[in-house]
């Protein structure tokens, strides 16, 4: 392998690990209030893939505007299913409010392959993001470039209302007591809506860039990436926000490094996710940066 | 006496209904009453059956939220698939990659191949269950999850084993058990082998349930804390139900290979599990007889619901939301409703009985009788 490849392919992970950080975001912020895997995440990506199409395609609107309009769009989902799907369930058992977040993934997906047909789709051209540029000898495309810059933006603007804002102390009181913050007055339902909307609109920029970068969109796409996302959540230590950008920017690195490495092995490429996850969960549960829970009585 | 009397007549009912199935079991198997549709269907709904009554031993009885059922049914049906397909077919079926040159010379009979799938399955999952069953509610979720995609991953891999992704086809049907009685010769058709073994299984979940094993899963299910204090040795029985779990998914996995006659990976991806998940919460979990009733219900009212897919014009009109894909919208709204609305099921963690049957006319029954007289 020479050096080229070699930088290529970093560069490669580093993007994809960019993009796999940007949805476990998402996760592990629900994860840390409601204590719940939110196995739609994946296909709310998906959903805002197509968003994606149906404002640049069929209503022939410039990307940039676009783009406002499938995150206002994407977040308006997550709310909603929130208010539908786990709302009236807060006091029922975990596993009740885990069946109904399988259900929600399934049924975005029929209704994905009910709406938009199994046929992959043509996501649009953003020439912005698909122009090709070249350092020496390593030729990359834009968004390989832009992702992990947009997401370490990210990550600084979830901080920065996490630990900032009033919204974001109110986070961190219900993730820590759900029972306490709210015999302190915080509105619960808010705090939850926040973070959806926090995490429907990173889901939303990680679609668009996703598909300038794969350039086709099924009604599936979001469940491989919603599970590897989930794991890198897991990885960096669920509820960590910083965690969960580490932990996705080592999955997709380990991803690449292995299918560029040792070729022979690229049909296990997806089952690398869960060997890690499966590694992390026996070792350390807690995650790289998690913090010890301990179980009371 | 008065309770011992009722028993007694319960137990003739009982003793009829057997017979009853028994006779429409004959009946269909051959081909008196209805067509090979409505037994394809039937044998469906029975391996529907044992698949999710074993989940539902170990996700209901056990309270271990785990989603390998695909992974182990693969296990299961691919050992069908690859033992019993007749030696002479082999070549012609790995065309791209041949077979390893030791498996192309084995085929054992079905029976075997069947018993085989199931042990390696609960093989498998007692791999498996020693490290992941230490985790707790989502995460065991999500491990488990994950290795019955590593799995499907696996056999997508070894194409000289399992013929990658192109899948194995051509698998035998169920031998018919033909019994020599005197002047008769009954032959027991496929059906036959699929309910008995349907009902073999249930009926040892049930036994098994309903054992000091059976009160310690439960126990485990309600507080683990308390179990492990009260001396119940919680990963020992733990594995102990992930195993037998494991066992049945892969026996129900070698007769839906050897029913459809064709395996492939993409079969047993994991929204495969999210059926069996709806069935037991269908029927509720914790309830054995109402896995069974939801099983026939969930699989049957999928076959009816088929009718949304194809194009239906009312009055000369084309209603254009009938096309390929309603069903399943349609479907996994029914699972939201039943979530969100109709949190216990069916039957919550009770069984049926004809004492709960009764009661539960009685309570109906005043009402009723009281709505009368206020009509009067």
């Amino acid at each position: 392998m020479t050096f080229e490849i070699f930088l290529q392919q970093l560069a490669n992970g580093i993007s994809v690990g960019s993009l796999y950080a940007l949805i476990a975001i998402g996760y592990t912020m629900v994860y840390g209030i409601l204590r719940l895997i939110n196995f739609a995440h994946g296909d709310i990506f998906m959903m805002a893939a197509y968003f994606m199409i149906f404002s640049m395609v069929n209503f022939g609107l410039p990307w940039y505007v676009s783009t406002v309009i499938v995150i206002a769009a994407t977040i308006l989902l997550g709310v909603v299913i929130e208010k539908v799907a786990y709302k009236p369930l807060r006091d029922a058992s975990r596993m009740s409010i885990m069946i109904s977040a399988i259900g929600v993934s399934f049924l975005l997906q029929n209704l994905a392959t009910y709406l938009f047909t199994g046929v992959p789709k043509g996501f649009p051209d953003i020439p912005f993001l698909t122009r090709a540029i070249s350092f020496g000898n390593v030729s990359l495309s834009v968004v390989t470039v832009v992702t992990p810059i947009i997401t370490i933006i990210s990550l600084f603007v979830v901080l920065f209302i996490t630990n900032k804002t009033k919204i974001g102390m109110a986070m961190r009181a219900v993730s820590k007591d759900f029972e306490t913050a709210k015999l302190m007055g915080i509105n619960i339902n808010n705090v939850i809506s926040s973070t959806f909307v926090i995490g429907s609109g990173l889901a939303a920029i990680g679609a668009i860039l996703w598909g300038s970068k794969y350039a086709t969109v099924i009604p599936v796409m979001g469940v491989m990436p919603g599970l590897k996302c989930f794991i890198a959540a897991v990885l960096g230590g669920i509820g960590n926000t910083t965690g969960a950008v580490i932990g996705g920017f080592i999955l997709g690195m380990s991803e690449i490094m292995l299918v560029s490495f040792l070729p022979p092995l690229t049909g296990y490429r997806d089952a690398i996710a869960f060997v890690i996850l499966i590694i992390v969960l026996l070792i350390k549960p807690t995650g790289l940066l998690g913090e010890k829970v301990t179980d009371k009585v | 006496m008065i309770t011992n009397k009722k028993n007694k007549s319960f137990r003739k009912l009982n003793i009829l209904l057997v017979i009853i199935a028994i006779i429409l079991l004959y009946l269909i198997d051959s081909d008196i009453v209805g067509n090979q549709y409505i037994k394809r269907i039937l044998n469906l709904c029975a391996i529907y059956t044992i698949v999710s009554v074993s989940m539902n031993l170990v996700n209901g009885f056990t309270g271990l939220f785990s989603l390998g059922q695909a992974g182990f049914m693969a296990i299961g049906a691919y050992t069908v698939a690859i033992f019993t397909v007749p030696v002479e077919l082999r070549e012609s079926i790995f065309y791209v990659v041949p077979q390893n040159p030791t498996l192309s010379q084995i085929q054992i009979p079905f029976f075997s191949a069947l018993l085989i799938g199931g042990l390696l399955a609960a093989f498998v999952a007692i791999l498996i269950g020693m490290p992941v069953l230490r985790l707790k509610s989502d995460y065991l979720a999500i491990a488990t999850l994950g290795f019955s995609e590593i799995i499907r991953i696996i056999f997508t891999n070894i194409k000289t084993i399992t013929n990658g992704a192109l899948g194995i086809n051509r698998i035998p049907v169920i031998p018919s058990l033909d019994v020599e009685l005197g002047y008769f010769n009954i032959s027991f058709g496929p059906m036959w082998s699929i309910f008995g073994i349907a009902a073999l299984s249930v009926l040892l979940i049930y036994l098994l349930v309903n054992s000091s094993y059976g009160r310690a899963f439960k126990a485990i299910r309600e507080d683990d804390i308390a179990a492990q204090a009260m001396g119940i040795n919680l990963f020992k029985h733990k594995v102990m139900s992930f195993a037998i779990g494991a066992f049945f998914a892969g026996i129900g996995g070698g007769l839906l290979a050897s029913l459809l006659g064709t395996v492939d990976p993409k079969q047993f991806y994991f929204t495969m599990t999210y059926n069996f998940l709806l069935i037991i919460v269908l029927g509720g979990m914790g309830s054995i007889s109402g896995t069974v009733i939801a099983s026939f219900i969930v699989t049957a009212g999928l076959e009816l619901l088929r009718f949304f897919d194809e194009p239906l014009t009312l009055f000369g009109v084309n209603i254009p939301i009938f096309r390929a894909g309603l069903r399943m919208v349609i479907y996994s709204i029914l699972l939201m409703v039943l979530v969100l609305f109709f949190r216990n099921g069916l039957l919550g963690q009770k069984e049926l009985s004809w004492n709960a049957i009764i009661e539960w006319f009685k309570n109906k029954m005043p009402s009723h009788k009281k709505s009368e007289r206020g009509a009067l």
